[in-house]
């Protein structure tokens, strides 16, 4: 009999799963790809054949203009590959679309989780807790200072900002993909009902989003409307343009960003951001800890962000953990 | 302390100056006695308590928190008494309400180092992380969070709708938190009485010169020196040196508060003895000579003897009792001559005045200055009072015309506030050797102003348009560009590569026609140090 976990292996550049001979999340174009979600550092083109949830593979297309190789798995289905390798897709709760993978081989069950968070989304399913031998999770925000507030906490203070500055706007820089989304849904959620203005790199990942039956209310192009008509109104651009020359056609913006890293003061400071928002798509140091407490896997894996801690915290619990040395995963403007 | 919570963060968070002074003042009129006043005086000078040090916080949280995790966490978040605040264990239970601002003070200044371990975390367990941060920040002193004093000064002044020459004039007579003074600006009560205190009181400063001509028939002529502007006061039997920020300065300069024996208030230029300014006999040694000795806690018997520092005096704002600030200059300047008898030649002499024919004469003595590393000449009107702060009209300096130097651009980075999405400060460097011999581009200096809105817009464009290499913030560029740096003086410096330091550069011109290999080198500037 083969060592345990032998048939998945962690290479530079993606998690191998040799028997079948495929591949979770690459970061470069191979053969055939099973990806979680749709970010680019998990998500990249030119796949042979790429197994994803129907929306992430929307949003591939979006991102790559193709469809070539493009084999939907629906959340709970198991895809039988190769070599006896089952695989089952799982809620992740980190963006539309984005899934855990449940890979079962020999009697074994492995769980690759790609990112993923626990806190409601009204743009995609919650995480499932998935029991299996090995986790493979991220560690993004695992650090103990990383403690994500209510997002209704967040909202509240962004609506008063507003209110009390009506001759201003509110510019929220967040992810383009996800984030941004989110942060819409959860202002509608809070009873705004006023139009939204969007950067233009962020219109297309909306009008999918709609496509999927997420209500994102109006949303309004920034290059249509004049400076004046902005005033009071909240605005949606890439965290990129926060600082940049496009800012400058907007009514004295408050410079706001939506990101887990907001939760450290100079973090904020550095971006130049008046009014942080500590939102985050990534899972924070308690949901990690309680995720694997409730997994309570016979070893974790931790594939990248500050493994370092919470390789410690695994010892501190006398668990079982590893850090893989992954390439290409980065710490997104979360 | 939620209210003094929510003050630091928005403080934090706000770049515009204006909005700063409207956040504190804001703050100062809603909130109660004392704790405002204890706000205030955590913004300004800082709050000292005995017992809390960076140490004590350190300490507290290893035992809550693994030694692991800490320092990883405080690694990442780069600031102790932030990580701290993220990292304390919420209470479990129901927590009793937060302290307010004074019963937090009174709590820390009763606490010993060994009481302050288990009291300070009931203080911590009734509070928010915001409301942690804010109760580390004012139990350790430094806020670090962009407000100086003197604005938490001017918004105090905002607040109340009072002169901020006032707020200075009493300020170093009162202490945290500020009774006298909240009762005086918001409830006008008579102000406090600070005539036999020896207490700094605000310089009176001079406007550039620049394209204005003065008749010396109105205005007096002084050399302007190049030491470090001091008061010095003598009442009661204490003496006090202080700095333009009215920081007591004294334990750097025992020499100077042992010299001072009958009651005035003394303004001058501390200066070290040596033989660039003012002549060989009784001259003074350079900007450098004199830094040397600043900031030390304490001074060697070797410094006191090597580099004694003296005053050569300006004016003199009290004497005997008798303030003088509300006579004209010409009848100060007497009583600053008539004084000069009395004072220890040894550590005072007095700045002479240039004379001159006419506006003219004055402007050749002026271009001869630079040889005697003199700053420039100061203005100042015959008949001013002496007057806190730069009233138009009244004194000006005029600055010898600085020195000017070809370098090239090669790193840029954003600015804050208004210029926040520009490229506004930059970094400029001259060749170690012959450009077209293949030597390399050395920094030599820094500098954000001296050039208008429409070339702030061009030269953010090159930036964009030539960067090269991108580090955090900053932009390294393409060698393309020549800008002609103003400065004052050059000296040697160990902090810099390429060895030197100027002061005050700024842009002189910039050189859109001028090629880089063109721009001067290392060894001209070394040839302009003074030290």
């Amino acid at each position: 009999m083969a060592a345990p976990f032998s048939w998945i292996r962690p290479e530079p550049h993606g998690i191998h799963i040799t028997p079948a001979d495929v591949w979770i999340d690459p970061s470069r174009a191979v053969d055939r790809a099973l990806v979680t979600h749709g970010h680019a550092d998990h998500a990249r083109g030119g796949h042979g054949q790429t197994y994803a949830t129907p929306a992430t593979l929307a949003i591939m297309e979006l991102r790559y203009n193709t469809r070539e190789g493009a084999t939907p798995v629906e959340y709970g289905e198991t895809v039988r590959l190769r070599g006896g390798v089952d695989a089952t897709y799982f809620p992740a709760g980190h963006v539309l679309g984005s899934a855990q993978i449940l890979l079962e081989h020999a009697g074994e069950r492995v769980v690759i989780t790609g990112d993923y968070k626990r806190r409601a989304d009204p743009t995609c399913p919650p995480f499932e807790v998935v029991p299996c031998d090995v986790f493979i999770t991220e560690a993004t925000f695992g650090l103990p200072v990383f403690t994500h507030p209510p997002i209704e906490d967040e909202m509240a203070r962004l609506l008063m900002r507003l209110e009390a500055h009506p001759a201003a706007c509110v510019l929220v820089g967040a992810y383009a993909l996800g984030k941004a989304q989110r942060v819409i849904a959860e202002l509608r959620a809070a009873g705004h009902t006023q139009p939204i203005y969007l950067h233009g790199a962020m219109e297309k990942m909306c009008r999918l989003y709609e496509d999927f039956g997420v209500d994102l209310g109006e949303l309004r192009l920034v290059s249509d409307y004049d400076k004046d008509a902005m005033r009071g109104h909240i605005v949606v651009c890439p965290p990129s343009a926060l600082n940049d020359r496009w800012s400058r056609r907007l009514p004295d913006p408050i410079t706001a960003m939506a990101s887990g890293w907001m939760r450290v003061r100079q973090r904020a400071r550095q971006r130049n951001v008046e009014l942080p928002l500590v939102i985050s798509d990534h899972a924070d140091w308690h949901e990690l800890t309680r995720t694997i407490e409730e997994v309570d896997p016979y070893e974790t894996w931790i594939t990248h962000g500050r493994e370092e801690a919470l390789l410690r915290w695994h010892q501190l619990h006398q668990r079982r953990a590893r850090a893989l040395a992954l390439v290409g995963y980065e710490d997104e403007d979360d | 302390m939620e209210g003094f919570a929510a003050l630091l963060d928005a403080l934090v968070y706000t770049r515009s100056r204006n909005e700063k002074l409207r956040l504190i003042a804001e703050y100062l009129r809603t909130t109660p006695d004392p704790d405002r006043g204890w706000a205030l005086g955590a913004l300004t000078d800082g709050l000292d308590f005995k017992a809390v040090k960076s140490s004590t916080i350190r300490a507290l949280l290893k035992e809550r928190v693994d030694p692991v995790l800490w320092s990883l966490s405080r690694d990442f978040v780069g600031d102790t008494a932030e990580t701290a605040s993220l990292l304390w264990p919420e209470p479990i239970g129901d927590a009793m309400p937060p302290p307010t601002v004074s019963e937090a003070v009174e709590a820390l200044a009763g606490m010993t180092r060994v009481t302050v371990m288990s009291e300070l975390p009931a203080l911590l367990d009734r509070l928010d992380p915001a409301g942690r941060y804010a109760l580390f920040k004012l139990a350790t002193g430094g806020m670090r969070i962009g407000v100086s004093s003197r604005l938490a000064k001017l918004a105090f002044a905002q607040a109340f709708a009072v002169p901020v020459d006032e707020v200075e004039e009493y300020w170093h007579a009162l202490e945290p938190p500020y009774a006298e003074l909240f009762a005086w600006a918001a409830d006008g009560a008579a102000p406090p009485d600070t005539a036999n205190m020896p207490l700094f009181r605000p310089f009176m400063l001079a406007h550039p010169l620049e394209d204005t001509q003065v008749d010396l028939a109105d205005y007096a002529a002084e050399w302007k020196w190049d030491g470090i502007r001091v008061q010095l006061v003598h009442v009661a039997g204490e003496t006090r040196l202080y700095s333009r920020s009215g920081d007591d300065i004294g334990a750097s300069f025992p020499e100077m508060v042992s010299a001072l024996e009958i009651p005035a208030l003394l303004d001058g230029e501390l200066l070290v003895r040596g033989a660039h300014q003012g002549g060989e006999a009784g001259g003074a040694a350079s900007f450098n000579a004199l830094q040397q000795r600043l900031g030390r806690k304490t001074v060697s018997k070797t410094m006191l003897t090597e580099s004694p520092a003296f005053v050569r005096l300006y004016d003199v704002l009290m004497l005997d009792g008798e303030d003088l600030r509300d006579l004209p200059w010409t009848q100060r300047r007497a009583r600053l001559e008539a004084l000069m008898p009395r004072l220890p030649e040894s550590h005072f002499d007095l700045s002479q005045l240039v004379e001159a024919r006419d506006f003219d004469h004055l402007a050749q003595i002026r271009e001869g200055a630079r040889d005697d590393a003199i700053e420039g000449l100061m203005l100042k009107r015959r008949d001013s009072l002496y007057v806190a702060g730069r009233k138009t009209g009244l004194w000006y300096k005029w600055k010898r015309d600085p020195l000017l130097v070809d370098c090239v651009l090669m790193y840029a980075q954003r600015g804050s506030g208004k210029r926040s999405s520009f490229y506004s400060d930059y970094t400029f460097g001259c060749w170690d050797g012959d450009p077209d011999a293949g030597a390399d581009l050395l920094p030599v200096g820094k500098a954000y102003s001296g050039f208008t809105d429409a070339e702030l817009k061009k030269l953010d464009k090159l930036v964009r348009q030539t960067t090269l290499n991108r580090f955090g913030p900053v932009r390294e560029v393409e060698r393309t560009l020549v800008f002609e740096v103003a400065f004052d003086s050059v000296h040697t410096s160990k902090r810099h590569k390429s060895g030197l330091a100027m002061r005050f550069p700024r842009i002189h011109r910039i050189r859109w026609d001028k090629p880089v290999h063109e721009a001067d080198r290392i060894e001209t500037l070394r040839t302009l140090i003074r030290d």
